[in-house]
């Protein structure tokens, strides 16, 4: 995969702690291509937000400890110098946060943190970075933006606020755009808003996107690749036509069982995943989902002995179960089909 | 930010004539309740064993024998405008502003607060100087080494700061720098005009004791604000913008975390300005501090009243500054 612009391998980000070392992403792997968009799934804990945050750096390189590769349009980025990396975020990478409000300066206008982002790592004017950041917020839909560019993050909405922040990290056309659940904090009438203005602003930039979120609805809709993690690990990567038609993992179905639908009749309740997600700290021997898969004990003991190794299922779909392609098709619910009408043209 | 500043001002306005109030209350109101009738009043501005008439003739001059409310209104009249003590056979002028006249000193009260007001204005400002830039200073590198041995250092010694009384470390500097090894002999106030070097070098002891005091506090309020600054989203944001980390710190993280600084920093400061009583009185400084333990030693009303609302005076218009700063740094006050 020489031609892939992200390409993680075998990443472990684990944080020495007074109670233990957490072992917060624990030999995660994926490859990502221009102008293709790849969901990350998961609980909260699962380590989705971390991957991210390594990708970009951001891990509290200090105290934690990472391993592995993540080569980012050839360059390695683990041990990488921090200057070098620091140059490669906001230019080269950027990230959206889960909360806009939060993730704007209250002190600084919109417009100048727009600009500063712009400034860093270009040699031009103040001037010239303004009206770049005038140029990005009506690129992502703010009225008016070269009176709102002057506006501080108190006076945006809630919607704005998320553009803005998505107007910031596209500032220097970054060829990876990772967004940390974009939609969560937002109004649900918004989040389709926002989800379609990245959804449009890829398919102009033709950068490579990653999705962190722990609702299907959302990468559903926008992903071409979706990774589910748990626990740190990956359990199951495939395309999203993998992923919803033919899921392989007990944790997959029970994501999928969970989330309501609109295409199906409301014959059943919603059912829950049992229990909750472990301690990244203490986590179960062997596969680490077995305490809430219904059907561990199929395994014969295997599901708490060994950890469950990555296999194809199919070319391109991995799978990290102990159950055998039999046992998993007599198991596996009824169709899962992709909630989007949308998922075709990707 | 302008209809923001004239709001305050008019605000202010009428906080000062409600200090003045309360204060011309807690003087003269409250000994009347307490039983305390004009003549008797009078009598504490007149010498020991006075004669009756001597009395009279004070309780007339000072207009004790006048209505509460004539005598508030004399009284803001004498700061606007200056009063005339008129005794029958003479007439004292007191020029505005008029806080009184002290009859235990022979003297207006504002001259002689006047006179002190330098003395207390170089110590207190000196020594914010010195607190605000050490304290700030070793909060943010605590802050940034968290758990280093710096940190623990300068935070031990920010616990013994806040805990030792000016009283103590000013002797014991006083005994070391100034008797055993004469590096600052013979401390007294020396105006700037006269001499800056012997003003600074005078001062040097009563501004390091008095800024060790508060820099402590400051070291470990910053401390306490950086670290929970640099936690804020906004910060991952600024990095996730590659920016250099100077910039994070600076620019994003220590911007916000000294708000809450300059709101006691200005309320600090106007304390101080009234007097910083313990200090002034180690040091032996004859400013405001030393003035009011005077005032409050012999008895004196006028000069009481005269220092109260002084003092009452600059804690206002901090109030006021601190507003007016808090609204230029964060644009969430504006709006």
């Amino acid at each position: 995969m020489a031609d892939a612009l992200l390409d993680v391998r075998d990443l472990r980000i684990h944080f020495p702690t007074d109670d233990g070392l957490v072992r917060a992403v624990d030999g995660v792997s994926f490859t990502l291509e221009r102008g293709r968009t790849l969901g990350i799934v998961g609980e909260s804990g699962s380590g989705k937000s971390v991957t991210s945050l390594g990708i970009m750096g951001l891990h509290q390189g200090t105290r934690a400890q990472i391993s592995g590769h993540i080569k980012l349009d050839g360059e390695e980025l683990v041990g990488a110098p921090a200057a070098r990396v620091r140059e490669l975020r906001g230019s080269k990478m950027a990230m959206i946060f889960q909360d806009p409000l939060s993730s704007l300066h209250p002190y600084y206008t919109v417009g100048a943190q727009i600009a500063e982002a712009y400034l860093v790592h270009n040699k031009v004017g103040k001037q010239v970075a303004r009206k770049h950041a005038i140029d990005m917020l009506g690129r992502v839909g703010i009225p008016q933006p070269a009176t709102r560019v002057d506006d501080y993050p108190h006076q945006f909405s809630g919607g704005m606020r998320q553009r803005a922040m998505i107007a910031m990290a596209l500032s220097c056309d970054p060829e990876l755009l990772i967004a940390d659940e974009p939609t969560t904090a937002l109004d649900v009438t918004v989040q389709a808003q926002i989800l379609d203005l990245i959804w449009d602003l890829q398919r102009e930039y033709q950068s490579a996107v990653i999705i962190i979120t722990h609702d299907l609805g959302v990468v559903a809709e926008l992903s071409d690749d979706i990774l589910v993690m748990y626990a740190g690990r990956m359990a199951e990567y495939g395309s999203a036509e993998d992923i919803f038609g033919s899921p392989g993992h007990p944790y997959t179905w029970g994501l999928l069982g969970s989330m309501p639908r609109l295409d199906q009749a409301r014959l059943d309740r919603l059912v829950p995943i049992k229990g909750t997600p472990p301690s990244l700290i203490n986590v179960p021997s062997g596969c680490p989902f077995h305490p809430r898969c219904q059907y561990a004990a199929e395994t014969i003991g295997r599901s708490q002995a060994e950890v469950p190794e990555l296999r194809p299922v199919a070319p391109g779909h991995l799978v990290a179960c102990h159950l055998t392609t039999d046992q998993r098709r007599a198991a596996r619910p009824p169709a899962a089909q992709p909630p989007a009408a949308r998922l075709g043209d990707g | 930010m302008i209809t923001f500043i004239i709001r305050r001002l008019i605000a202010t306005v009428f906080l000062l004539i409600v200090v003045s109030a309360i204060t011309f209350a807690i003087f003269f109101l409250i000994p009347r309740l307490a039983g305390q009738n004009s003549y008797q009043l009078a009598t504490e501005y007149v010498g020991r064993n006075p004669s009756r008439a001597a009395v009279l003739q004070v309780e007339a001059k000072l207009g004790l024998d006048h209505p509460l409310w004539v005598q508030y209104g004399n009284f803001i009249k004498g700061i606007v405008v200056g009063a005339h003590y008129n005794s029958g056979t003479s007439t004292t002028y007191c020029p505005p502003p008029c806080f009184g006249y002290s009859f235990k000193s022979q003297q207006p009260v504002w001259p002689q607060m006047v006179s002190d007001l330098p003395v207390t204005l170089s110590l207190a400002i000196g020594a914010a100087v010195i607190w605000l830039v050490a304290g700030v200073a070793i909060g943010v590198i605590s802050a940034l080494k968290r758990g280093t041995l710096f940190d623990r250092f300068s935070m031990g010694i920010a616990l013994a700061g806040v805990s030792l009384p000016i009283f103590f470390t000013g002797l014991i500097a006083l005994e070391l720098f100034s008797y055993k090894w004469p590096l600052f002999p013979n401390v007294q106030y020396v105006s700037f005009l006269t001499n800056p070097f012997l003003w600074a070098r005078n001062l040097v002891l009563p501004w390091v004791c008095l800024a060790f005091l508060y820099a402590a506090l400051y070291a470990r309020l910053t401390r306490a604000g950086m670290l929970e600054t640099m936690n804020e989203d906004y910060i991952r944001t600024a990095r996730a913008k590659g920016l250099p980390e100077r910039t994070v710190i600076f620019k994003h993280g220590l911007r916000a975390a000294l708000t809450p600084i300059v709101t006691i920093f200005g309320m600090d400061l106007g304390l101080l300005l009234g007097g910083a009583i313990i200090t002034e009185y180690t040091f032996s400084l004859h400013g405001l501090g030393l003035f009011t333990i005077l005032a409050i030693d012999n008895q004196d009303l006028p000069e009481i009243l005269g220092v109260t609302m002084l003092a009452a005076f600059f804690i206002v218009i901090a109030n006021l500054v601190v507003d007016v700063l808090y609204a230029v740094v964060d644009p969430r006050v504006r709006h």
